[in-house]
């Protein structure tokens, strides 16, 4: 179907009054129109929930990938126990909802005028517009490290098409025996804690049976980091002395990579050969948040608490990864908990009804550290006047404590950790 | 005069401002536990159904991993950061699901 614009409805208007009493218009969406700029975790979450609850709102998706591939479970291709199949995602739920999905890039917004150009040309008027658009990786920040340089040590750190895990499960199961597995992470903020160290967790999984001698590098721009005591009773537990993980203290920052050589080298200049690197590099807010002034001087976009409107534009309300939402994680789970509350506050003013006065963002992020052992780390928070605040006394992450002891517990989470994977994925696309 | 303002007068007494009712607490907070526990609490894989518990066993239940004396992996963290308010709501929500 062809949509009715909001710049074409109003000239409709103008035009004839009368032609309004035609039954196809009475039928239309016709309180308004959110689009959406971003098909995952924030994007397909909000889109679906406005479709269910405000269906008097036109809905319209912009999402360049056909399908989506999620980030979570992306390190289980690793560990050998999902496909990329597994993982990825269609669309049709959605469009069978009544959202208009357009899979094209969204080129610029103009927050004045509400409209949003896509790379084809065609403009689309807003309402409101939900810009949930994930992170952009810094090229360069790291030197040497550039698009070129991640066919050879990928990052695998956004679902794209899928090639960029692909690729790292390809280079895992190519190594050689006995070799190492380097990794780089970043300093805070960056797109999911503790993925790089579930990320660790799988390699290990998979080098354990496959690779037993082969050893992995973890290089860190922190001295601590999500759920460091479980992950790391898990790696004595399950995996020996394979894993080293070398924290900024210890001069674990990478600041320069020669892909060709394999290298990385630190800050402190100390150069370590390595048969894989993984380098997942500093990250900002999506460009074209950075290209609409939507960001400050860290590169993320500052939001109202409550609303997540962004501070820079009206009517743009900025969730999921870009945004700075700080002491909540960057996490899928709270991308798609925010959505709805940002849903709610910025379809009030379209529809009149309320907003949501006294939301809960609510966070999840379970973690696989081997077979059967999964951690968790909760967190319950709220808008207050400082920003957004955990609740105290709440959330925290699975209490530590010996294996076998636990055991029964770490199976537990691991089950509940695939029943949050397709409860959510539900959430975002049926 | 914006866009949205003429919708509306367009769309005439067909789409009546609907108001908030004490639903809309339950339901938005509720929005959290499909996360997991599936949508309107139908319950996904080893996550429980929860849609069509009593308000009462509800109440009681959350109480109960609040204070540690129900078997929890992760609901008891979670049970800690609601109030008497925000668990009645989502009860009576659940409560209402088949």
């Amino acid at each position: 179907m062809t949509p009715i614009t909001r710049r074409g409805f109003a000239a409709l208007a103008g035009a004839s009054a009368l032609t309004l009493s035609a039954p196809a218009l009475l039928r239309a969406q016709t309180a308004g129109r959110m689009v959406v700029i971003g098909g995952g975790f924030g994007g397909a979450s909000a889109a679906r929930f406005a479709s269910i609850h405000y269906p008097e709102v036109a809905v319209t998706l912009v999402e360049p990938q056909p399908t989506f591939i999620t980030c979570p479970y992306g390190n289980l291709i690793l560990g050998g126990k999902r496909t990329l199949a597994d993982i990825t995602h269609s669309y049709d739920g959605l469009v069978a909802r009544g959202i208009e999905v357009i899979h094209d890039r969204a080129a610029g917004i103009d927050p004045d005028g509400h409209s949003v150009q896509l790379a084809n040309g065609t403009v689309l008027d807003y309402d409101k517009l939900i810009l949930s658009p994930g992170i952009s990786l810094r090229w360069g920040a790291i030197e040497g490290y550039d698009e070129a340089a991640a066919e050879i040590f990928p990052h695998a750190w956004m679902g794209g098409d899928g090639s960029q895990i692909t690729l790292l499960r390809q280079q895992l199961e190519a190594l050689p025996e006995g070799g190492v597995v380097g990794l780089a992470i970043p300093p805070n903020p960056f797109r999911c804690p503790p993925g790089p160290y579930e990320r660790i967790s799988m390699i290990a999984h998979h080098l354990k049976q496959a690779n037993p001698t082969a050893k992995i590098l973890a290089f860190d721009a922190k001295d601590a980091f999500s759920k460091q005591g479980l992950f790391e009773d898990g790696w004595a537990e399950l995996y020996g002395d394979m894993i080293e993980w070398v924290p900024a203290s210890l001069d674990g920052t990478i600041v320069r990579v020669d892909p060709g050589n394999k290298l990385f080298i630190s800050e402190f200049g100390e150069e370590h050969r390595v048969d894989l690197g993984n380098v997942i590099p500093p990250q900002q807010a999506a460009s074209i948040a950075q290209e609409t002034g939507l960001t400050n001087e860290s590169g993320w976009v500052p939001v109202a608490p409550l609303t997540f409107e962004a501070t820079a534009a009206a009517d743009i309300h900025v969730i999921g990864d870009a945004n700075i939402g700080s002491p909540m994680p960057k996490s899928g789970y709270i991308a798609n908990s925010t959505s709805k509350t940002a849903v709610a506050a910025a379809l009030a003013d379209v529809t009149g009804r309320e907003a949501w006065a006294d939301p809960v963002y609510f966070n999840t992020c379970y973690s696989h550290i081997g077979q059967d052992y999964g951690i968790s780390v909760v967190g319950v928070f709220r808008p207050g006047e400082e920003g957004i605040a955990e609740t105290p006394d709440s959330g925290g992450v699975s209490p530590r404590g010996p294996l076998a002891e636990k055991a029964p517990d770490r199976a537990l989470e691991a089950r509940y950790a695939d029943a949050w994977y397709d409860s959510i994925t539900k959430d975002m696309f049926s | 005069m914006k866009p949205i303002h003429m919708a509306l007068t367009l769309a005439g007494g067909l789409l009546l401002p609907q108001t908030a009712t004490a639903d809309d607490a339950g339901h938005l907070l509720a929005q959290s536990c499909a996360g997991c526990h599936g949508q309107e609490g139908a319950g996904v894989g080893a996550a429980p159904a929860i849609a069509g518990i009593s308000a009462e066993d509800f109440i009681a239940m959350w109480a109960e991993f609040q204070a540690d004396e129900r078997p929890a992996t992760i609901m008891n963290r979670i049970a800690r950061g609601y109030t008497d308010e925000e668990i009645a709501a989502l009860a009576a929500y659940f409560a209402a699901k088949d």
